[in-house]
């Protein structure tokens, strides 16, 4: 069977400035989302254990097979993506996903990080889900596939929910579910002679929604504190006593 | 504007959304509850009106079938704007009920406002290094709310219970077992007074000192991500950031952490902040209230002498 992971081109957050309480992105690399990562790891001990292809898809900027290479670096046999150069919502990337993803024969399992780097939305995974019509498990933290079925386990805020699950499915893990590998220089040079399909978003057949959320401001908070500095432990607990925080069991 | 269904498996959540949904002044607002009769019946007892779904073919842990019912409940009953909660299930279910609507959604939204007439939402972004304000154009909209973002909304003596039926098809995902979080089932959100340890505590022994510290300030115990996930010192409900918990408690004590947006998202809303560290530099210190500048080795035992 075919595994496609699904992975999003983000800008590297933690090199993102603030300037005048306005994120500036220009020149800030482009990477893949942590929790994609883990959703990767996932696809490749499932391959060594089924013999499967993990096939990589995703939506990026006109950087985005050099973006990708990482994930063929870190196990994955191939890559489809599309180049969008612009901004694209949840809604859209969803759409330009599941063109990709009916393009792809024998899927059984479609896997996403619970949330990408940047926007956290955790939508797409729910909506190609939809509009696949196929049945989806969220906050996956364990995978193990019987034949037709995965066997899932869902970690939720109060319990943990074993599930069997009808394959192809969509299926997006949590960060725990694994320790995602770092690819090996040699891995990475090897990424390159790789299988590639990039795509231009018109040449998928799909039409893309208009975009339904618009974005009024996007400003970094005020954070205004008044970093008192105390020199010592006293100074402290004082300085909690009279913010009415005293101690004492 | 029609109205508005709210749902969420979490009844407390319920009455959170249903504050929501009564300040944005959406129209009239239903509560949505599936195959769960003693919830449709606190609810409504609660003031609520509840739609009341009852279809032993579906179940709340298939997101397909849930997200069927919402969207269906909501065609039936002409409703546009559908509130879910922006917890796990809540989440999952979102993006799935808003394609299903042809709907655009936001998740984590901590509020809202008018803006040119329109309802506007605030919600984090790019790792929470920012905050979007955002309006959605398509005519139903999906939006799932925070936890704590409102307060719960109080009793009346108006509730109602309506039964709805809809059409979900057989569900591909089987329940084989559900195990409680039992032993750790601390509610971050709901702390007045948080002690968060950092990378910055090096020992796991440290940990006894730390609990002491929290005693006697009367706090729960958070910690950053990695403490959770790479040192496995605490599980992972005890992650405060962006992919745990985001909590506006009254004092946050801060053990030893750096300070990246994604961990400080989830506590930059507290009302005083406390940041001790040994770098001077550490940018939670610049988000703090009160800055010790001290190694937490020694720290630590001082701590737990002067407050106990």
């Amino acid at each position: 069977m075919n595994i496609v992971v699904a992975m999003k081109e983000i800008p590297d957050i933690q090199q993102i400035r603030i300037r005048n309480r306005k994120p500036v992105t220009d020149d800030v690399p482009r990477t893949l989302g942590n929790i994609d990562k883990n959703a990767l790891e996932a696809a490749v001990q499932i391959k060594e254990k089924t013999d499967s292809q993990v096939i990589v898809v995703g939506v990026g900027s006109s950087e985005v097979e050099d973006t990708f290479k990482e994930a063929l670096a870190a196990g994955g046999d191939e890559a489809r993506l599309v180049v969008w150069d612009g901004e694209l919502e949840s809604s859209q990337s969803a759409q330009l996903l599941a063109a990709l993803i009916t393009k792809i024969d024998s899927v059984g399992l479609i896997l996403f990080g619970e949330g990408s780097g940047d926007n956290y939305s955790s939508q797409v995974g729910s909506r190609v889900a939809q509009i696949l019509g196929l049945p989806q498990v969220g906050y996956v933290n364990r995978i193990e596939i019987e034949g037709s079925t995965a066997r899932v386990t869902r970690s939720l805020e109060d319990c943990e929910q074993d599930l069997e699950v009808a394959l192809p499915a969509v299926i997006m893990v949590s960060s725990d579910i694994n320790t995602a590998r770092i690819p090996s220089v040699t891995q990475i040079l090897k990424a390159g002679k790789k299988p590639k399909e990039v795509l231009a978003a018109n040449e998928l057949g799909v039409a893309i929604p208009a975009a339904q959320v618009e974005t009024i401001s996007n400003l970094a908070p005020e954070m205004e504190r008044r970093q008192i500095s105390v020199k010592t432990i006293s100074d402290l607990v004082k300085a909690l006593a009279d913010e009415g925080f005293g101690g004492g069991r | 504007m029609a109205g508005t269904l709210i749902f969420s498996e979490n009844p407390a959540l319920v009455l959170e959304l249903a504050t929501a949904a009564l300040e944005m002044d959406s129209g009239p607002v239903y509560a949505l509850v599936i195959n769960n009769g003693p919830q449709a019946e606190k609810l409504s007892n609660h003031g609520l009106a509840v739609l009341s779904v009852d279809e032993p073919g579906m179940s709340s842990f298939d997101t397909a079938g849930c997200a069927q019912a919402v969207a269906q409940t909501a065609g039936q009953k002409d409703l546009s704007m559908v509130l879910l909660s922006s917890d796990r299930r809540g989440k999952e279910l979102a993006g799935r009920v808003a394609e299903a609507m042809h709907a655009g959604c936001l998740t984590d939204v901590k509020g809202f406002s008018l803006e040119g007439g329109q309802l506007a939402f605030t919600r984090n972004s790019l790792g929470g290094a920012t905050l979007a304000t955002q309006a959605i154009k398509t005519p139903a909209q999906v939006v799932a709310v925070s936890p704590r973002a409102f307060a719960p909304i109080a009793p009346t003596a108006t509730g109602s219970i309506e039964a709805v039926k809809i059409n979900v098809p057989a569900s591909a995902v089987k329940l084989v077992e559900t195990r409680s979080k039992a032993g750790d089932t601390v509610d971050l959100q709901a702390a007045e007074r948080l002690v968060v340890v950092g990378q910055g505590v090096e020992d796991q022994s440290d940990l006894a000192l730390v609990e002491q510290v929290a005693q006697a300030l009367k706090a729960e115990i958070g910690c950053s991500k990695p403490v959770a996930t790479d040192k496995k010192w605490y599980p992972e409900e005890r992650i405060i950031g962006l992919s745990g918990k985001i909590c506006k408690p009254a004092l946050a004590l801060i053990l030893g952490v750096s300070g990246q947006v994604q961990f400080t998202v989830g506590v930059r809303e507290a009302q005083v902040i406390v940041s001790v560290n040994n770098d001077e530099n550490a940018f939670m210190n610049k988000i703090a209230d009160y800055v010790l500048v001290a190694d937490l080795k020694e720290a630590l035992p001082e701590l737990v002498r002067q407050l106990g």
